[in-house]
């Protein structure tokens, strides 16, 4: 798998082929709080680059998952849907939300690296 | 020379740095700089309060002292609906402020003090309820909100077992009474109650001493818990969050909570919204408050719409929320009463897609106080 990459709102994605996986980040779940309820998308959805793709819910409040690169859901993870709170484990793992097929490599050049990323949060605590 | 910063109108209760020690994040709340959640976070505060026991700080509440002849009974009766009259001496009610209509302009437990009456006001409330008590008060009356005292809510089982061995005798206080008692060479007093569903006591206690109480409860393995999970515990004991289960629109009936007008003022009323509301306890209102189960995970949250299972648009959820204890999703919110009989089955519009759902009993969790 590639490297992650991370968007400023805080999900992941890495890349195999041109398959992407996509999660959601150590300091997002942090944010969140205990994670109860996760939706995540059916294989087959098209989703464009930062369009809506999941949901994810904390005791406090709702949040969208958006897509940090567009093409075709392979799989949603069902395994995150049935113990929502597994994510608050392995965001970054295990616990990824969906996997894309995608068409534009380039898409993940706007995106930062870990480095970027760690920054940026410090810069933006909430 | 450096200035303070100084924001307006944000308040912060006398253990506001004891929080931040803590790891509280804070949020904004009724115009107070209030926790939501300590480092545990929500769920595992929520469990320890059910299996162990917890504090909340909630000063931000308005400590609210009544005193006067015996016109004052009279005088409150006007616009609360208990029998303020037959309420024994250090014995507290669930009752609410009415306006004219019957809606309720907020919900307060009044208890019988010695000199007249002490009621614990929502703190977003506070203001706006004295300006209306006051206009029904005589000059045999004098009332004063009291800043200089803190509110401690203890919750859990091991609550009485922890605060007798500091303040002994509270293990004999019964559900909904409370009595003066000494600490730390100052009079405080504790009544047994809470919002959580559990046994526990409400202390109010001087800003100078509170902290010396936390410290001792902290000692003793009792957690602080945030409006998170005080939250989650009263949506789960299936009780009311003003502003959102209730507020001036909505009358006791519909609220479900005919319960706590007092069977006298029943039959013989006298009190604010009385023609109303006489009239919708024989007829029963077209709406009430109900609880909802979701089927599966999903969350119900404030604002949900319900339907029936034919879909025509039947209600809104007033709070839902995923209940740590019960293990699910919970919620609560008005229904059109001829869909309110327990087991009604409902749709919940989440996200555009509607969701199965059902309507439940409340409490979603039971436990039995101490009486």
């Amino acid at each position: 798998m590639s490297e992650k990459k991370f968007s400023k709102k805080h999900e992941w994605v890495s890349l195999e082929g041109d398959i992407a996986t996509v999660g959601i980040t150590k300091h997002a779940t942090e944010m969140l709080g205990d994670i109860v309820f996760v939706e995540v998308p059916d294989a087959g959805k098209p989703i464009e680059k930062e369009g809506q793709a999941a949901v994810v819910e904390s005791t406090k409040a709702a949040s969208d998952v958006y897509s940090p690169i567009s093409g075709e859901v392979t799989e949603g993870n069902k395994a995150i849907v049935d113990d929502p709170g597994s994510v608050n484990g392995d965001p970054e793992g295990v616990s990824w939300f969906f996997k894309l097929k995608i068409k534009d490599k380039g898409e993940l050049d706007s995106l930062m690296s870990k480095d970027e990323y760690d920054k940026f949060c410090k810069e933006n605590p909430n | 020379m450096g200035y303070k910063r100084v924001i307006m109108g944000v308040q912060k209760t006398a253990l506001y740095d004891l929080h931040k020690s803590l790891g509280a994040k804070f949020v904004p709340f009724a115009g107070y700089e209030m926790p939501i959640q300590y480092r545990d976070g929500i769920v595992k505060e929520h469990i320890s309060t059910r299996t162990h026991a917890g504090f909340f700080d909630v000063s931000h509440m308005g400590q609210f002292f009544l005193e006067g002849d015996e016109t004052l009974e009279e005088a409150l009766e006007k616009i609360i609906p208990s029998d303020l009259k037959s309420l024994k001496l250090n014995h507290s009610k669930y009752s609410f402020l009415l306006n004219d209509n019957g809606g309720i302009i907020d919900d307060l437990i009044v208890t019988k003090t010695n000199k007249g009456f002490c009621i614990i006001l929502n703190a977003a409330c506070k203001e706006n309820d004295i300006k209306h008590i006051s206009k029904f008060l005589g000059k045999n009356h004098n009332y004063f909100l009291n800043n200089d005292l803190s509110l401690i809510a203890l919750q859990g089982p091991k609550s009485v077992e922890i605060l007798e061995k500091l303040i002994p005798g509270v293990s004999e206080l019964k559900f909904m009474t409370g009595n003066n008692f000494s600490y730390d060479s100052e009079s405080l007093y504790i009544t047994r109650s809470g919002y959580t569903g559990e046994d526990g006591f409400e202390i109010s206690i001087s800003n100078k001493k509170v902290k010396n109480l936390i410290d001792f409860l902290i000692k003793n393995g009792v957690k602080p818990i945030g409006l998170g999970a005080r939250d989650t515990l009263r949506l789960e004991a299936g009780l009311c969050l003003y502003g959102h289960d209730l507020n001036e629109k909505i009358n006791p009936v519909e609220a479900n909570l005919k319960w706590a007008i007092a069977k006298k003022r029943k039959e013989t009323g006298g009190f604010n919204g009385w023609s109303k509301i006489k009239n919708l306890l024989t007829k029963g209102s077209e709406k009430i408050r109900v609880g909802i189960k979701p089927e599966g995970k999903v969350i119900a949250r404030e604002n949900t719409k319900i339907y029936s299972s034919n879909g025509e648009e039947i209600g809104l959820v007033t709070s839902g929320t995923f209940g740590p204890s019960v293990n699910r999703p919970v919620a609560m919110g008005y229904i059109k009463s001829e869909f309110s009989e327990i087991g009604t089955p409902i749709q919940l519009e989440v996200r555009g897609k509607k969701y199965v759902g059902k309507v439940s009993e409340l409490p979603f969790y039971k436990k039995s106080y101490v009486k």
